[in-house]
């Protein structure tokens, strides 16, 4: 089952499929690197995205063949999603970074369809006893790509409005702007000013965690459940059996989950990278 | 759950991979289907023109036909009314020269009638004149009495 002797009791088997081939590069626990969720996230990255400019590359305005056609109806989707949600020039950037996001997100997240003891297996065969293959569910790598958002948020956002205009933003809504000319909003615009920025400041940090932790959540739960089943496949062989039907039921309903996060991820990159753009 | 530089190595390989697909992926194919699409629209703007051009010709050929048809109609009327005039004419022609050839025929037989009422004067005279001459041998002079004889002859 496991692979590793001093990982058959249960807890060593989740902790051991869970934990990380860590690199580390200066003191402190900060300065490591995860080099599984790294190498794995780039590979695909790679290879995906080869792949879709190896299609690309030879695009013809004439007769498509059938994988550009099949590139076409990718991009057609997600410049529809796009198109309903962005009113600008959306080729010039939100359209092509949501295709980066829904691509690259897809294939992290079904890096969890391999199974985890055979890829275990693998792994421990070429040396490595370490290896996490799913990208997502690695929170540095959803919360890479959510800081990555809100940065280009608050980078379109100063871009769009200007710097003056974003600062009197965060002050001045939801809310509204206090009157300063009456002696209430004298007294008490500072107030509304505070529960504005508030207001903001929640937004803004929420904002992030709840993109990232999302993605991050749904794909370490699935994984777990993996890891849970395979448990009970190492019970008997009732557990085998019945391991094995709710681990295909499971693998067949995260097919959903997996392009499911996906989709959510691109659609609230693209949802807050357009609320960027429009002026309160 | 722990964060550690791994998230700043993926922001940038992110990073990398929007600017490979802003670059390279997104606008190839955006050209090419936009490419299509006005190819499409093109061609579907020139099918209608093709076919309002045809209704405008199955149009004007319709009229063409109709214009030879009423040509064609006053071109046999027209003929119609030479050939009445024609055949009129003819008629007319044909009264005429057999009213002249009976106008001459009549002559003709009115001169021979006159010649030969002449000659038959002319005879009738002469046989006056020799019956006289018979009968008158001995007692008249044929030029003493020449001026009665032609008198005569001319009541004849």
């Amino acid at each position: 089952m496991a692979t590793h002797e001093s990982t058959m009791t249960p807890s060593g088997y989740i902790a051991h499929h869970l934990s990380f081939n860590t690199k580390s590069v200066g003191d402190g626990s900060f300065w490591t690197l995860h080099l599984d969720t790294l190498i794995m996230s780039g590979i695909l990255g790679i290879v995906i995205f080869g792949l879709l400019w190896w299609v690309v590359r030879g695009a013809t305005s004439g007769v498509p063949t059938k994988r550009q056609a099949f590139v076409e109806l990718l991009i057609g989707f997600i410049d529809d999603q796009v198109k309903n949600i962005f009113h600008g020039d959306r080729h010039k950037f939100i359209a092509p970074a949501a295709l980066t996001v829904f691509v690259w997100v897809l294939m992290m997240n079904a890096m969890d369809f391999l199974p985890v003891d055979v890829m275990g297996k693998f792994y421990g065969f070429i040396g490595l006893h370490e290896w996490r293959s799913v990208p997502t569910s690695d929170v540095n790598a959803t919360f890479a790509l959510a800081l990555s958002v809100w940065l280009l948020m608050i980078f379109f956002a100063i871009k769009v409005k200007g710097i003056g205009g974003w600062i009197h933003e965060l002050f001045c809504s939801p809310f509204g702007t206090p009157n300063f000319k009456s002696i209430w909003g004298i007294l008490f615009g500072w107030l509304l000013l505070l529960a504005n920025f508030a207001f903001n400041l929640i937004e803004y940090i929420s904002k992030p965690l709840s993109h990232s932790l999302r993605l991050f959540g749904n794909m370490y739960a699935g994984e777990v459940i993996f890891l849970l089943l395979g448990l009970w496949a190492a019970t008997g062989l009732t557990g085998t059996i019945f391991g094995a039907i709710l681990g295909a039921g499971w693998s067949i309903f995260h097919i959903l989950i997996v392009v499911l996060q996906a989709f959510i991820f691109m659609m609230l990159t693209v949802v807050y990278l357009s609320m960027a753009h429009e002026s309160h | 759950m722990n964060i550690n530089l791994t998230l700043f190595a993926q922001a940038i390989s992110f990073a990398v991979l929007i600017w490979f697909t802003v670059k390279f992926v997104w606008p190839p194919l955006l050209n090419a289907i936009e490419v299509r699409q006005k190819e499409i629209a093109d061609g579907l703007a020139a099918g209608e023109r093709g076919r309002t051009e045809l209704e405008q010709a199955s149009k004007r050929s319709a009229e063409a036909i109709n214009d030879a048809k009423q040509r064609a109609a006053e071109i046999i009327a027209q003929a119609e009314k030479r050939a009445t005039d024609l055949v009129e004419e003819a008629k007319g022609n044909a009264k005429a020269e057999g009213d002249r050839i009976i106008t001459g025929a009549k002559a003709e037989v009115e001169q021979e009638v006159n010649r030969a009422k002449e000659s038959l004067r002319q005879q009738v005279s002469e046989l006056a004149i020799a019956g006289a001459e018979k009968i008158l041998r001995k007692e008249i002079d044929a030029k003493a009495h020449a001026e009665i004889l032609d008198a005569i002859a001319k009541e004849l």
